[in-house]
């Protein structure tokens, strides 16, 4: 296990370094002066003009060769500093927090909603093949190929106009969270469900799983001792997929429910060209995205430590 | 004989739940966390006004997103502007200038004090106007020598040339006055301490601020006690708000999606024209459009009406000029120019442009084609653009959409690759339009004006609105130059916008503000036995 972890660190430092070299790359190799840009996202569309430009291009010292930006981003991020915001000029690492925060909660709020519909649809499917099992399939494909979107925009007319018992958008209460969680959980169950249901079916087919029935375990028996650890292995690593894709691509479900997370705040940042806000929130994602993965694999191992000597 | 241990199992058991109960206290955490900053108890559906609008904001300084702070009431402005666009008394009741008309003197309103309890003077006043004058807004504009106090109560602004815009300057959203207590040692906002009838209460950048009345306010005393602003995205977003009743006031709602509020007891849409247009800004120094004919043509070749009722859902908003009536001096009086894609072809023709077996216009080997270039910030210009794309097919032009972000608009200006830009000018961003228009139709045009184009008598009459004040003299260069543009086509106007606002049935006393600069949140009131939900 400790190898892991040490593997992991070694990871961990490697990504902050590659995603923070890749995005400035990235972003200074993007066409339009970008001095423009953060004027019209600083000042706003109306306002921008050759004027606020220049004055940009001043007080960021925007002329500086690539190199002495890159290395002074460089020697920032060994001390821990992440810069300022180019456009609102507050430090970045407040704005990520801000919103990784509220990002971060959506996100596991909405993996464990979706965890608790999938593994009870998905084992109820698995033991029940027929009518139920061909039911979920097509409420599953429905839900799975509808935008998600879609599915906040149905939740907020059915709970927030046609029944009025939550609010429509916004942030800062529990009710608020209802909406947008309801509506990525759908969208993510859509998925794992199957998953679920497809592992559960691999297993209680196995031979070891019949075994355990024949030798005169009950159906209960049997499920709770060799069912859960063997399905669960599979079902656990795939959720963590699931929960890094959530943060990462909330972007919609962000902008329908003003909700102030890091989706979308970074495609605020790309638009507007803030490089530090940009770098700040990759930094966060991947790191973000080694220790889930981490978690992920120390959680697997726990359940079944037969995967550390494979 | 191996003795069976289940001690292993129990403690790999007891830590699996250790792991879950600690990710479950790690959401209630933050959870706790986030909504204990978020939640002010004070506030309570009966006692705040819920607004919601487009618009985010990331900052405290008023020279970037200082409208949001004046609409909601957190900051005022020296002159104020009436629904007309004439100049009325903001914390200055009164001004004017010398007989040269280089010295402007302001007498500030009298027993006016800051959001921090310090009073408002001359010194107070210079300061904020000093620290504006340093940073990007509507001060840098006009040649001030100094900024200096007259008595504690009137404060004198020196100019090197008479600018008679000068006055509606000190009514844009960036001259705001601050307390001097809201600024550090570098000039930089640090905290938002107005004059304004209410005080900032939370601020969540970048989409949620709430604001509590100000007790001590010197002008109409509010009656809602808190205020709160959120922004919505999404437009789909904010009709429901509207709809829900979770929003009292919802701003800028999208035309084609009104009907879902028809039939509602609870809501009411006000729409008002705003002044801003919809335009077409051309180069006149590319080799196909640097003919005034041409320009005509492409102007003759735009079905206005059709736009104006398919597109922005609003018929009566086609236009061929750029200035509404709403301008008063700058709108040409005249009857709209008709679609005639035959007279278009016949002026193409004259200019040696033929039609190919494609039905694309060619010209000595080389096809009418250009590229046009547009925002998504605004979700019509991208629909409109594809429209032109459609008329302008008719007759030959090919055309391409390039759909970016805005500032390539004046980066594609100043580089001089821009071809055809689709924009949305708000021309009232200054009450007085004389500096903008100088700005972007003088000397070969500007960042949204003008590209390329030069008119003399256009920039003499230009120069003489910015620095003679003889109002019969004014009204004369203000149509020269509207005629000019409306005749040479550096621009070609398509419609003006229409606003369109939702507001609940709770809300007495809502007023709209067309230059948006004010929500008048503290002459509206709330009736608490009508109930949304």
């Amino acid at each position: 296990m400790w190898t892991l972890i040490k593997h992991r660190i070694f990871q961990l430092i490697l990504v902050v370094w590659g995603v923070g070299t890749l995005t400035f790359v990235l972003m200074r190799s993007l066409p339009g002066d970008m001095a423009y840009r953060i004027a019209a996202s600083r000042y706003g569309q109306d306002s921008v003009d050759s004027a606020a430009a220049e004055l940009v291009r001043q007080e960021l010292g925007l002329d500086a060769s690539w190199w002495q930006s890159y290395a002074q981003w460089l020697t920032d991020l060994v001390q821990f500093n992440l810069g300022k915001s180019l456009v609102s000029g507050l430090p970045v690492i407040e704005t990520v927090q801000h919103q990784l925060g509220h990002s971060v909660l959506l996100a596991f709020t909405s993996v464990l909603l979706a965890s608790l519909i999938a593994i009870f649809v998905g084992v109820l499917s698995a033991f029940r093949q027929g009518t139920l099992d061909h039911g979920f399939l097509w409420l599953s494909t429905l839900l799975r190929s509808m935008p998600v979107f879609v599915i906040g925009l149905m939740l907020i007319l059915i709970f927030s106009v046609a029944w009025p018992i939550l609010p429509v958008a916004g942030f800062g209460t529990w009710q608020h969270l209802v909406l947008p969680t309801l509506a990525l959980a759908l969208s993510l169950a859509a998925v794992s469900n199957r998953v679920v249901r497809n592992n559960t079916l691999r297993i209680i087919r196995a031979p070891f799983y019949q075994f355990a029935a024949i030798k005169g375990l009950s159906t209960r028996q049997t499920f709770v001792q060799h069912g859960i650890r063997n399905i669960s292995v599979p079902v656990i690593a795939f959720i963590g997929i699931q929960l890094v894709t959530v943060i990462e691509g909330i972007v919609m479900i962000e902008s329908l429910f003003s909700w102030p997370g890091i989706g979308h705040g970074l495609a605020h940042a790309i638009f507007a060209r803030d490089i530090p806000v940009i770098q700040g929130c990759a930094l966060m994602m991947g790191i973000l995205f080694v220790l889930l993965n981490t978690c992920v694999d120390l959680l697997c191992h726990w359940i079944d430590p037969r995967g550390a000597h494979a | 004989m191996t003795e069976l241990s289940y001690a292993a199992i129990r403690r790999h058991k007891t830590r699996i739940k250790a792991a879950l109960a600690g990710g479950v206290s790690l959401v209630l955490c933050l959870m706790f966390v986030l909504f204990s900053q978020a939640t002010n108890n004070n506030q309570t559906r009966s006692n705040t006004l819920a607004i919601g609008g487009p618009w985010e904001f990331t900052s405290l300084e008023p020279s970037k997103q200082g409208y949001i702070y004046t609409r909601m009431s957190i900051l005022e402005t020296l002159l104020n502007v009436d629904a007309k666009g004439d100049l009325i008394a903001g914390l200055a009741r009164s001004w004017q200038s010398s007989a040269d008309e280089k010295t402007w003197t302001l007498t500030l309103q009298p027993n006016v004090l800051f959001q921090d309890g310090s009073p408002l003077n001359a010194s107070a006043v210079v300061s904020a106007l000093r620290f504006a004058q340093d940073k990007h807004g509507a001060l840098q504009k006009a040649p001030i020598e100094a900024i200096r106090v007259k008595n504690p109560q009137q404060v004198e602004i020196v100019l090197s040339q008479p600018h008679t815009v000068l006055p509606a300057l000190l009514a844009h959203y960036s001259t705001a006055i601050l307390a001097p207590s809201a600024y550090d040692q570098e000039g930089k906002v640090t905290r938002l301490i107005g004059t304004g009838a209410y005080l900032l209460d939370t601020f969540e950048p970048p989409h949620k601020l709430s604001v509590k009345a100000n007790p001590t306010y010197w002008g109409i005393k509010p009656s809602i006690e808190f205020a709160q602003y959120l922004t919505g995205h999404r437009a789909e977003s904010r009709i429901l708000q509207a709809k829900s009743g979770d929003a009292d006031i919802v701003y800028s709602l999208n035309a084609a999606m009104l009907d879902q509020l028809k039939g509602s007891d609870q809501v009411t849409v006000h729409s008002a024209a705003i002044p801003r247009t919809l335009l077409l800004k051309l180069n006149a120094a590319h080799p196909f459009m640097n003919q005034v004919e041409a320009r005509q043509a492409l102007s003759l070749a735009i079905n206005r009406p059709a736009i104006a009722e398919q597109v922005l859902h609003v018929a009566e908003a086609a236009s061929d000029q750029i200035f509404s009536p709403s301008m008063g001096a700058w709108y040409l009086d005249q009857p709209q120019e008709n679609h005639n894609l035959a007279k278009a072809a016949e002026l193409l023709a004259g200019l040696g442009w033929q039609k190919d077996a494609q039905g694309w216009l060619v010209r000595d080997g080389q096809r009418f084609q250009l590229t046009l270039t547009t925002y998504a910030d605004r979700p019509e210009l991208t629909t409109v653009a594809t429209a032109l794309q459609d008329q302008w097919k008719r007759l030959g032009v090919e055309l391409k959409v390039d759909v970016t972000n805005s500032s390539m608009i004046p980066s594609g200006h100043a580089d001089n690759t821009l071809e055809v830009a689709l924009i949305a000018r708000n021309l009232g961003v200054i009450a007085d339009p004389v500096s903008l228009i100088a700005n972007e139709y003088t000397h070969g045009g500007g960042d949204w004006g003008a590209m390329n184009w030069h008119n003399p008598a256009v920039d003499q009459a230009l120069e003489r609105l910015t620095t003679q004040s003889d109002p019969e003299q004014a009204k004369r260069d203000a149509q020269l130059v509207a005629s000019a543009i409306y005749q040479q086509k550096p621009v070609l106007s398509i419609a003006y916008y229409q606003q369109h606002n939702a507001v609940n049935a709770r809300v007495k006393g809502f007023q709209f503000d067309p230059f948006l600069r004010d929500y008048f949140i503290n002459k509206m009131e709330l009736v608490d036995h009508v109930d949304a939900h």
